[in-house]
């Protein structure tokens, strides 16, 4: 009946894990006492939950990555606490089966959940904004893409309580990965949540391609795109190419595990390496899907606050086009030990360090754009320096690991973790803070507060430093990665500098939230409070329109004459909204549980399947099936916004501009 | 939304095109299968049989499918498959390269 389901899979003997769920617990039932207390079920279902609104969609995926972003660091903090006590004969407070759970839900959670759910967060709320479009090309693909990405995510907090989560690695490596050596569940915990929450970021590849392909306003020709669409754009190529590498690279796992088949195993003609080539194959990719947002963000933030176009639109255009290309040639650096000899290597090894050059024509670039700039310091721009000396500092470190001969020395050791920690915080994090600080005003109509932005960024930056400077240290010194304790002395004060470096971190991110509490506070201050919805004189359509802007975004598309549309507009003196203008009803897609129910049933799919409750795992399937077929029958999905609405609307912004320019 | 954008030069198929596509994939799948089942060549033999079979199956579902064809004007369309086709072959040829080397040099095969 409960397939393998019994009371002792769930944790109580385990005193952290008990106190983590009692955390929850009440946390969760605060939130859902607050919610219930103000009477705001309906208004979160209504407004929020069954949205297609593309910029709402945007801030649920932005809140689904914090809470990643607050787990993911949790493990972290964890087991850099573990290496500062578990020295010389001291066993830590975390056993190594718990450990080495904790460093694969790491891993898993920062990339999958965090980082990726901040990613499509962003290119939600900015894409459709930049091109000038009222939505994204597919409305309802786009809620069921959050919704699979957050169940896959509540799968994985589920194995905290119920289960285990996998011992693997974020990767899961065979054989380990296989039944033989991993009976338990937390593997097929881990393979489900990827699988499941692969569908929802495929389809956002999808979305955004179409999107952008199909939906740009009239005359912005591709080399009018502004640089963060242009870097969504690439990104979503290498989702759509490289996303069913990973499915099938989990699915072939899960057929080895759930049927018995051979893939991946030592025996029966199966070839572990494979795994590797096959997942790599997806793996390096996915960093630039990551990191290309990221410096699309920066590209934009510099320019504005530098008070000048970017300096060299076009080689930006077409580096970030070549780090698209060349990112699906140079899997093999993850694994040059892995014994495929000098030929392979060495070709793997040079694409790695031909693919730095466009990342470096990026650097100058910015360097170039902020020169003879009239740089505004602005918390968003720390971000964005800090980004340079950091990353510039990680890629180094990774042309290091490009050449196989010192790969040899440094694979597996704590090196290989600083390097990737460098590129990924300094790169990917710095980039999305910085672009959630520049874009918050937009979505929400009021700014951030700075003073607690730039201390959020003194903390991680010094922090930073603190926390994987001595990793490069110990992975001369020869420490390998995922140890659980140690005896060697010489690690031991390096590794309490880490947990200093960690430490600053977490204040980093108390600041953060400090900084959203007291932004939130103050929004009605008229400091904060942005009425223009242009708050930072910047160059892109996003900022032509009301903050938060209308839902169905411009009531008359724009018209694009050139390069950064609105700059153009502003210094020619257009009016971008063609306020008063000849407005028509405006076609808007209905809002719809669909995505949530599929969501729902595809979490009741995966968590059957871990559990081997089969007749539960059904349940999910036909759910999900149905829900489609209803879905798909379904022709009331969309409406006409009359045109006295959009006047009203207009007429109101009108106003609030007016309003703002006496102000001035 | 969705319908704001103009679907010109693609085709959606009809039932019979629908048809013929999933007739031909059965047969290419029954024989994929038959092939290994009935033992029928010599397992090298084998594997090259099914790997051709798998490329027609993909070539019919593609023009099945996903309606592409030779006079398509959409060149979205041709850039997208040439881009995919590109991608896969150095999937599989990197692939085939680092596994080949591998296995000489640890000897796992």
């Amino acid at each position: 009946m409960f397939g393998k389901l019994t009371l002792s899979a769930i944790p109580y003997d385990v005193p952290i894990l008990v106190g983590t769920f009692i955390g929850a617990a009440i946390a969760g039932l605060a939130v859902v006492g607050l919610i219930t207390y103000y009477g705001k079920w309906g208004y979160l279902w209504r407004e929020w939950l069954t949205s297609v609104d593309h910029k709402r969609i945007g801030v649920m995926y932005i809140v689904v990555a914090l809470v990643a972003l607050f787990r993911g660091f949790a493990d972290a903090i964890m087991m850099r606490s573990q290496l500062a006590l578990a020295y010389a004969g001291n066993p830590g407070y975390l056993p190594p089966h718990h450990y080495d759970q904790i460093f694969s839900a790491h891993g898993t959670i920062m990339i999958f959940f965090m980082a990726m759910a901040f990613m499509q967060g962003l290119m939600n709320i900015v894409v459709p904004l930049q091109i000038g479009a009222r939505d994204v090309a597919f409305p309802f693909v786009n809620t069921l893409s959050f919704w699979m990405t957050t169940i896959s995510f509540l799968l994985v907090n589920v194995s905290l309580f119920i289960g285990e989560f996998s011992q693997c690695g974020w990767l899961a490596y065979p054989p380990l990965s296989e039944q033989q050596f991993s009976p338990g569940v937390g593997v097929d915990y881990y393979i489900w949540a990827v699988q499941l929450s692969g569908v929802g970021t495929l389809l956002t590849g999808v979305n955004f391609f179409a999107t952008i392909v199909k939906m740009r306003a009239p005359g912005m020709t591709y080399m009018r795109m502004p640089v963060f669409t242009w870097t969504i754009f690439c990104t979503t190529v290498l989702i759509m190419v490289a996303f069913p590498i990973l499915t099938v690279a989990m699915g072939l796992l899960g057929l080895d595990r759930y049927l018995g088949m051979h893939f991946f195993t030592n025996d029966g003609g199966g070839n572990q390496m494979l795994y590797l080539s096959v997942i790599w194959g997806w793996g390096h990719p996915e960093v630039y899907i990551l990191v290309l947002p990221a410096f699309g963000a920066f590209s934009e933030i510099t320019q504005t606050f530098s008070r000048k176009p970017l300096f060299g639109y076009k080689t930006m255009v077409y580096a970030t086009a070549s780090i698209m290309v060349l990112s699906l040639v140079v899997w093999v650096h993850h694994f040059f030990t892995m014994g495929a000899g000098p030929n392979v290597n060495a070709f793997f090894g040079i694409m790695t360090m031909i693919i730095a050059v466009p990342t470096g024509v990026k650097i100058f670039n910015w360097l170039f754009t902020m020169y003879k700039g009239r740089i505004e310091f602005h918390a968003t721009m720390y971000w964005v320096i800090g980004f340079m000396i950091t990353f510039s500092i990680g890629g180094m470190t990774g042309v290091m690991l490009a050449i196989p001969a010192s790969d040899f020395v440094l694979h597996n050791s704590l090196f290989v973790i600083a390097h990737f920690h460098n590129v990924i915080i300094g790169g990917v994090y710095f980039g999305y803070v910085a672009a959630m600080n520049f874009w918050f005003p937009k979505a929400f109509g009021f700014k951030l507060n700075e003073a607690w932005g730039k201390r959020a960024f003194w903390l991680w930056f010094v922090g930073f430093y603190f926390a994987f400077v001595p990793l490069y240290v110990l992975g001369f010194e020869g420490m390998t990665r995922r140890m659980n304790h140690y005896d060697n002395p010489e690690w031991h004060p390096w590794l309490l500098l880490a947990e200093v470096g960690a430490v600053m971190i977490a204040c980093g991110i108390v600041c953060q939230l400090t900084q959203l509490y007291v932004s939130i506070r103050d929004r009605n201050l008229a400091e904060n409070r942005d009425l223009t919805g242009d708050p930072w004189n910047a160059r892109t359509l996003e900022w032509s329109t009301s903050s938060p802007p209308p839902f169905y975004n411009f009531a008359i598309l724009p018209e694009v004459h050139e390069l950064d549309a609105f700059a153009h507009d502003k210094e020619a003196g257009i009016d971008t909204r063609q306020a008063g203008g000849n407005y028509q009803p405006i076609h808007m897609p209905k809002n719809t549980a669909c995505g949530f129910l599929i969501g729902a049933f595809s979490f009741v799919l995966g968590f059957g399947a871990i559990w081997y409750i089969w007749w539960l795992a059904a349940v999910g399937l036909i759910g999900v099936i149905a829900t489609v077929i209803a879905r798909s029958s379904d022709n009331d999905v969309d409406y006409y916004v009359p045109v006295s609405e959009v006047v009203r609307i207009e007429q109101e912004h009108t106003h609030n501009l007016m309003a703002a320019q006496a102000a001035e | 939304m969705g319908d704001h954008i103009s679907s010109s030069g693609e085709s959606h198929g009809s039932v019979g095109s629908y048809l013929t596509g999933f007739v031909l994939a059965v047969i290419l799948t029954v024989a994929a299968f038959g092939l290994v089942m009935s033992h029928a060549m010599s397992p090298s033999a084998t594997g090259g049989a099914i790997a051709l079979l798998a490329v027609v199956q993909i070539v019919v579902h593609l023009i099945y499918f996903l309606h592409m064809n030779g006079s398509s004007e959409q060149r979205w369309n041709v850039m997208a498959f040439v881009f995919t086709v590109l991608s896969v072959l150095v999937l599989v040829a990197g692939t085939m390269f680092i596994m080949h080397d591998t296995s000489i040099n640890m000897m796992s095969r």
